[in-house]
């Protein structure tokens, strides 16, 4: 199996990921892209990983996966916060920070 | 190797349009059922990997709990399932030829980088991602950063915790 | 006192000083302080002249003047010019201030011109000083005119013993403004200020000559030493042009200051002032400055008007010219004080005429005795005034007939007459003698007749004079009575030397003495002049010249009265009227000077002044003002309120502007700027992309 096979594809969805971030409305929608993005370094890593035939690859891997899983907790945290205050996820109403 | 390849080449396919569909996608629970699949091919990417530990952790934490956190989510902020607008902002034209730009870039580069690598499978790659090996890998290398990972996964409960509540 | 004759001036500065400060108090109110100081100057000044004679004297070895006298005639020996020893002047000087070559001092340089000079303004001056304590009897301005006389003798002294030509200038400038303070003694009535004016500033016409002379001087010479300047100019390779420009420049001077045609209009003004003043200053001291200056720089003008040549030079020619006006104007006047004052024009027309053809020793010699004659004339008509005519000076209206009640004044004034008329053996035959004869020697042939010309009109004006005073009837209105002995002594102690002076020079049989130029005549820097002998015929000539004057003259007047053909004969023939009264209009001069190029220049040059002042440096000024004001609205409003001020409120703007717009990127919307961090990310590696590739 070719490396940059797996190399692009993780560049495809990290980019997807990206446009996900970039251009979704919901903010929820925009974690879910997040999730993405974390998907598609891990399978960097993985690919890596059996390319060099190290281990470290795997078990940054499995740290980024734990990562994730607090990230996610939290964000989804604060969006419900941000929900009870103002009533919508909608990330464009949330432009407090406007200059 | 060819049995590989194109096992590789229908999940990438499948992989890619489930992305595709988790960003372009106008309902957000289908987004959320996008993101299942991406994230299953993406463990059966790691067995393709021969990183099983890894691949069936993915399954058990991304897919298990991460989006039932998902679907939480979007339950609890009552996002509407077919909005009256489209789920995406203004800037969708700005987003897609940047991420594009950017693909263009980082292909470039692998390209130019790794150009005509091969991943050679064989015995010893299989036991790199024997779960005993990885297990005797993170506490005896990487103990520490274990720790670390443990004491951020427990500030993230409590300040989960604490951000949500109703006071 | 040689070496010491700075004292000699400033004793009477010192006085002025002292009178000024003190003399209201004293019990003569001031004239003390002057007569004790000037007997002390004279005193001094006669152990100047002693000491001079004995330098003098020991050092040319004894009196061999006899053998020199005889078979003189024209020669030109080397040297200092008698091939006996030399004798130098006694010089001290005091440097004050010298930078970059020019250097600034004051100095005395004592010789045989200067002691003689300091004698015969020393004497002059006190005797002067005596009379005046009867003249000016219960004056307003009794300590003032003292202390004046005080500060005009130190001027005077100053200016004789002076070694640089800037300390001469300095004594000049003193006497002139001295002279003017003295002559507007009575400055209420306006006709005596009036002259003081005239006299101040004609002079001072003369004195831009002066003064430029001397920076041309100093230019050729490099220095203001005036034995440097008379040794530069006997140096055979001396630039000549400069010399002559030189000397023609200070010869300005002395035709203002000496009274020579055309600045010789201010003298008889002059008379306004008192006159012991008159006497003085006018007669006996500050005009001879003039000739003192010829004689002193007598190299420069020597070789500058190329003397030794023959011929016609400038200022013979001056001189001669002046000798012929001031005579014949001397017949038309009325005022006795005037007649003296065109006589003095006269007599330095011959000192000026004499220096000017080369005779030195006879140009000093008329100096110094027509101080003594001149000096006792104006006196003795201050006499007549005093006590004869009460206070006039109007011969025909006040006088007459007053040798019968003022015997002394008659007698010396008649002395003074025959001295000035140049009858042997009184002391001016001696001197006019010597000038026409060294006059037709040197080349100066013409010159010969204009003095004989002179001599004749000389000595008929003053008969004239002294007809009109002392002869006849008294037309009077006063008691006229002699003179209180303050007033005749210093009478008798002139005529004594109006009758001896001669004697200095008697160069004829028998004493053959020649005492005045062995003592007087420079040698060193001295160029080489004539030194004709006594000659018979010459002096035969000129004493029938003047006893023929004296003699027509006299049976003019005498016997006017029984000739009717002769009586009114001005008023009635045409001719003669029209010679009269051009001569009483003195030429006209005073009338083309005053209506003519003063009024012209007041007129004229001055409005064109004006108009320039107006309307060019005005108008420039003033076009400078706008052009400023101009610059400045200009500046204003382009440079600084749109220029400056639009580039500082363009930057504020721009700031703003660009606030504004890049106030759009702070959207408040995360991903927005997400956009832009990814933006940024791909562009960024695409450089470090093509960067390592």
């Amino acid at each position: 199996m070719a490396l940059n096979n797996f190399l692009i594809l993780s560049a495809f969805l990290f980019c997807t990921g990206i446009y996900g971030v970039l251009a979704r409305k919901n903010a929820v929608l925009v974690l879910m892209s997040i999730e993405l993005m974390l998907n598609a370094v891990n399978i960097n890593l993985v690919a890596y990983s059996a390319f060099h035939k190290a281990v470290a690859g795997q078990v940054f891997a499995l740290f980024l996966i734990t990562i994730a899983a607090a990230e996610v907790g939290i964000g989804l945290a604060i969006v419900l916060l941000i929900y009870r205050n103002s009533h919508t996820v909608d990330l464009d109403d949330a432009d407090q920070l406007k200059g | 190797m060819v049995a590989q390849n194109v096992a590789f080449w229908i999940l990438a396919i499948a992989m890619a349009g489930a992305a595709i569909g988790v960003v372009r996608s106008q309902n957000v629970v289908h987004a959320a059922l996008y993101l299942v699949v991406v994230l299953a091919g993406a463990a059966a990417q790691f067995i393709l990997l021969a990183a099983e530990f890894v691949a069936w952790v993915q399954v058990l934490i991304y897919i298990g709990a991460i989006v039932i956190l998902f679907l939480f989510g979007i339950m609890l902020t009552r996002a509407p399932m077919r909005p009256e607008g489209s789920m995406d902002n203004s800037q969708r034209l700005a987003a897609a030829v940047v991420s594009l730009f950017l693909f263009g870039v980082i292909t470039a580069l692998f390209v130019d980088a790794y150009g005509g690598k091969e991943i050679k499978l064989s015995d010893d790659l299989v036991l790199i991602g024997r779960s005993s090996n990885i297990a005797s890998s993170i506490f005896r290398d990487y103990l520490v950063p274990f720790e670390v990972v443990s004491m951020l996964l427990l500030a993230a409960l409590v300040g989960a915790v604490v951000i949500a509540r109703r006071d | 006192m040689l070496n010491y004759g700075w004292i000699i001036p400033a004793i009477p500065a010192v006085s002025f000083l002292l009178i000024l400060f003190f003399g209201k108090r004293m019990p003569k109110k001031g004239a003390e302080i002057g007569i004790v100081a000037l007997s002390a100057s004279f005193i001094l000044a006669c152990v100047a002249v002693y000491q001079w004679i004995d330098r003098v004297e020991s050092a040319t070895g004894g009196h061999a003047s006899g053998l020199r006298a005889l078979g003189r005639g024209v020669f030109g020996a080397e040297g200092a010019g008698h091939g006996e020893a030399v004798v130098t002047p006694v010089i001290h000087h005091f440097t004050w201030w010298q930078n970059g070559g020019i250097e600034f001092g004051v100095g005395i340089r004592m010789d045989g011109l200067a002691v003689m000079m300091l004698f015969v303004v020393t004497l002059i001056s006190l005797l002067v000083h005596i009379y005046s304590t009867a003249y000016l009897e219960n004056d307003i301005r009794y300590t003032h005119y003292f202390a004046m006389l005080s500060l005009f003798t130190a001027a005077m002294l100053t200016l004789v013993v002076a070694d640089n030509t800037l300390q001469l200038l300095l004594g000049w400038e003193g006497v002139g403004l001295c002279s003017f303070a003295l002559i507007g003694h009575w400055w209420e009535e306006g006709a005596n200020s009036r002259a003081a004016l005239k006299a101040f500033l004609t002079t001072r016409t003369g004195d831009i000559g002066l003064m430029i002379g001397i920076i041309i001087l100093f230019f050729a010479v490099g220095s203001f030493d005036i034995g440097r300047s008379n040794l530069y100019a006997l140096t055979p390779n001396a630039d000549h042009g400069m010399l002559l420009a030189a000397s023609a420049c200070l010869f300005i001077g002395i035709i203002g200051k000496s009274g020579q045609f055309p600045l010789h209009t201010w003298l008889p003004d002059a008379m306004a002032g008192p006159t012991p003043v008159s006497a003085l200053i006018h007669a006996a001291t500050m005009v001879v400055a003039g000739v003192y200056l010829g004689a002193r720089l007598y190299p420069v003008f020597f070789n500058g008007f190329s003397i030794g040549h023959g011929g016609v030079n400038f200022m013979v020619l001056i001189g001669g010219i002046t000798i012929i006006i001031g005579a014949l104007l001397a017949f038309v006047q009325d005022d006795i004080k005037k007649v003296l004052a065109y006589s003095t024009i006269s007599q330095l027309g011959y000192m000026v005429m004499a220096l000017g053809s080369g005779a030195w020793v006879a140009a000093v010699f008329h100096l110094f005795t027509h101080a003594f004659f001149k000096a006792l004339l104006f006196l003795g008509a201050g006499s007549v005034s005093h006590s004869g005519s009460h206070h006039s000076f109007d011969m025909k209206k006040d006088m007459g007939g007053l040798r019968k009640y003022m015997p002394i004044t008659f007698w010396t004034f008649m002395i003074g007459t025959l001295a000035l008329a140049g009858i042997f053996p009184f002391a001016g035959f001696w001197s006019k003698d010597e000038i026409l004869v060294t006059a037709g020697r040197s080349g100066y042939d013409i010159f010969l007749v204009v003095g004989l010309v002179g001599a004749f009109l000389t000595a008929a004006y003053m008969t004239r004079c002294v007809y009109l005073t002392f002869f006849g009837e008294y037309r009077g209105h006063g008691h006229p009575e002699e003179s209180p002995r303050v007033i005749t002594g210093p009478l008798i102690v002139l005529s004594v030397f109006s009758i001896g002076a001669g004697v200095l020079a008697w160069s004829a049989w028998p004493f053959h003495l020649e005492k005045f130029k062995e003592w007087v005549e420079p040698r060193v820097s001295f160029p080489v002049v004539v030194h004709p002998g006594f000659d018979y015929s010459k002096a035969a000539i000129s004493l029938a010249v003047a006893t023929l004057g004296i003699g027509i003259a006299a049976f003019f007047w005498f016997k006017r009265e029984e000739i009717g053909a002769l009586k009114g004969l001005t008023q009635r023939n045409k001719v003669a009227h029209a010679g009269y009264t051009f001569l009483v209009n003195k030429y006209y001069l005073d009338a083309l000077y005053e209506n003519v190029i003063i009024a012209s220049i007041k007129g004229g040059i001055a409005n064109a002044a004006y108009w320039v002042n107006q309307h060019v440096i005005d108008g420039v000024v003033n076009g400078a003002g706008r052009g400023a004001k101009i610059a400045g609205k200009f500046t204003y409003e382009k440079l600084d309120q749109r220029g400056v001020d639009g580039v500082v409120n363009g930057v504020a703007e721009i700031t703003g502007e660009s606030g504004g717009l890049l106030r759009y990127l702070q959207s408040g919307r995360v991903q927005r700027y997400a956009l832009l961090l990814f933006g940024a990310v791909g562009l960024l590696s695409l450089f470090l992309l093509l960067a390592n590739s």
